[in-house]
């Protein structure tokens, strides 16, 4: 592999690294307020995919318009299965929340797949960018460029809304010791939902762009999805600056195992690096590690 | 004052003492498990025999058999110790792979048909053992995307083998079917591997193991004070489960006569948690209603996959709504049925306090 072949997939890794880490970041942030791996998040990405691709194609919307549209339609989404299907299962045993994700997770696959019929959809030609830009001896494509802006507009927007504003507090608060914060009247409820439509928006712009990338299908998020989570986890669950850096090592893995010439191993190297990350450092790159208590 | 007169203003006191009641001995329980197993077989022999069940329900029925031996598995698993496992369907598959790779390889004769199940079966308990002595320390939501992981790397490994060996992606066919409805012995192996599963897992259930097991299930820290030995119990019950997912796979291989990888992944550990889900977690009664249940289902909705689907995930999330108990449609709903003296399998209602 010569230099330019490397910096090449450095640039390839980097852009399917970011979609990664937008929607682990929405992982990061529902497991950090209350403690879920929503398995639905990717599903959601996939309905923001669908979405934008309805924008563009039926109302023939500019594609920032599109995208627009998809974030407000998936935040309403991710409130809404928060709502009916979470929230009352606040209190139940964590597992039984996880079989619930698991079917709202199948429930907006194959509510999509009647809707919409099985086979792949491409957005079309252009929607996205799609030139070509030389700089110094590499071809970067221009969709590739938008994505890595996209991602990293989308991560300091984040970082403002978390540090700065008074939702942002709060989310911290209720994270920490959602007790603590409901003594301090901050509406737990409320919060909740709020992080869950910030998640949701991020992985519908995760979505359109993935769709304007490759092909859209009722269950393309589905490895997306496992592949954020795994970014999470790699980063360290909770953690927002490591949902961004898992997202964006995980990418650079992948894609520099296909380089080596592995690529049907491809989806295998992510799994391994889970496995192995949980067993070495449950906590990730950069988690804390909390003992628990009795 | 007599005691009588004083305790009987006491609310609870004067109740009379109910008499125990009466416990068969382990002999006689056995004989009776054994009666209704052998008239169990006899009926449906019979109405095999005299085509009364034809050929397509009683490939219909081999499904349900072999859905029930790996949901028991992962019911031991799951709800019984309270392991999360979402790579069930893995473990089945070195059952199916290892039987075929035997059945194929041999004289393909009863002998190397049960040798080739057997090997499967414990070939799937190992690697069990193997990774289950890692992964288990992990836990609840942990465990549950490691095990998913697991899944997923053995479905991917089998998918890019050499094609003479294991048939990658196209799958491997050809050693024929032994468990099919067409086949001389196959009910008898579906239906006695399943009768074999219920049994072991029954009376694991109800030895002191299933105890701890189900301890641990319920809170770990307070039943490793206990004495509990937290390794030795999850990890047992992980090998037992794997085992009979692997007894699953064998019999799934001579039931299609042809494997593929994809026929393992991510959706199918789904449909054995579906079954243990909507059995009630830990009931192994409700185990063998669901997959039935499921099974008659399926076959109804055969060639509409989208609405099947569908159902599965609404019922996933009804059902997990309703054992909460918080929505307030399904409080008044209980209200309205009464369904708590009803007593039904799927609505496993015990107060579980985190």
């Amino acid at each position: 592999m010569s230099f330019e072949e490397f910096l090449q997939q450095l640039i390839n890794g980097v852009s399917i690294g970011s979609i990664y880490a937008l929607a682990a970041l929405g992982y990061t942030m529902v497991y950090g307020i209350i403690k879920l791996i929503n398995f639905a998040h990717g599903d959601i990405l996939m309905v923001g995919a669908y979405v934008g691709y309805a924008c563009i194609v039926v109302l023939h919307m500019p594609f920032l318009l599109a995208m627009v549209v998809a974030v407000a339609v998936c935040g309403l989404l991710g409130v809404a299965i928060e709502k009916v299907a979470y929230r009352p299962l606040r209190h139940a045993p964590r597992i039984t929340v996880l079989i619930t994700a698991i079917g709202v997770s199948f429930l907006l696959e194959y509510v999509m797949m009647a809707l919409v019929g099985a086979e792949s959809k491409a957005y079309p030609d252009g929607s996205f960018g799609n030139g070509q830009l030389s700089v110094a001896g590499l071809s970067i494509n221009t969709q590739q460029l938008y994505v890595v802006a996209v991602t990293i507009i989308m991560m300091i927007a984040l970082q403002y809304i978390i540090k700065r504003t008074k939702i942002g507090k709060a989310m911290r608060a209720v994270s920490s010791d959602a007790d603590a914060a409901q003594l301090m009247g901050i509406s737990v409820d409320k919060t909740i939902s709020f992080t869950f439509l910030l998640g949701s928006a991020l992985a519908a712009v995760a979505g359109v762009m993935m769709g304007a990338m490759y092909t859209i299908n009722p269950l393309m998020g589905m490895q997306p999805g496992l592949k954020a989570f795994i970014a999470a986890v790699f980063g360290g669950i909770g953690s927002i600056p490591g949902a961004m850096l898992g997202g964006i090592l995980l990418g650079l893995i992948e894609t520099l195992v296909t380089a080596v010439g592995f690529s049907a191993y491809k989806d295998l190297a992510a799994f391994v690096i889970l496995i192995l990350v949980l067993l070495i450092r449950p906590c990730g790159i950069l988690g804390k590690n909390v003992r628990e208590k009795v | 004052m007599d005691t009588k007169k004083k305790n009987s203003k006491r609310p609870g006191f004067d109740t009379p003492v109910e008499k125990p009641a009466k416990k068969l001995a382990p002999w006689q329980s056995g004989l009776i498990g054994l009666g209704i197993v052998a008239g169990v077989y006899l009926i449906l022999r019979i109405l095999i025999s005299t085509g009364v069940i034809g050929a397509y329900y009683q490939g219909i029925l081999h499904g349900i058999f072999i859905d029930i031996i790996a949901a028991l598995g992962l019911n031991l698993i799951t709800g019984i110790t309270g392991q999360f496992s979402l790579g069930h369907a893995g473990f089945m598959a070195i059952g199916a792979y290892t039987s075929a790779y035997v059945v194929l390889h041999t004289s393909g004769s009863m002998v190397s048909i049960l040798g080739g199940i057997l090997l499967g079966a414990v070939l799937a308990g190992v690697l069990g053992l193997l990774v289950g002595i890692p992964t288990l320390r992990l836990k609840g939501d942990y465990l549950a995307i490691a095990t998913l992981g697991l899944g997923e790397i053995i479905r991917i490994f089998i998918q890019n083998t050499d094609q003479q060996v294991l048939g990658g992606s196209a799958g491997l066919t050809g050693y024929g079917v032994y468990a099919a409805a067409t086949s001389p012995a196959g009910f008898e192996l579906v239906f006695f591997g399943a009768v074999i599963t219920f049994v072991v897992i029954r009376n694991m259930v109800k030895s002191s193991h299933g105890r701890a097991c189900i301890a641990v299930r319920e809170d770990e820290i307070a039943s490793e004070s206990m004495g509990v030995n937290l390794t030795k119990v999850k990890i047992s019950a992980f090998v037992v489960g794997t085992f009979f997912a692997g007894l699953a796979g064998g019999l799934y291989t001579g039931y299609t006569g042809i494997i593929q990888p994809k026929s393992f992944d991510f959706m199918q550990s789904i449909e054995f948690l579906m079954i243990v889900v909507l059995g009630g977690l830990g009931n192994i009664w409700g185990t063998l209603i669901a997959a039935a249940a499921l099974g008659v289902l399926n076959m109804f909705l055969q060639s509409f996959a989208e609405i099947r689907m569908i159902i599965y995930a609404l019922l996933l999330v009804i059902i997990m709504l309703i054992k909460a108990g918080e929505t307030p449609f399904f409080v008044k709903l209980r209200g309205l049925f009464k369904w708590s003296k009803w007593n039904l399998p799927f609505v496993h209602r015990k107060t579980e306090v985190e």
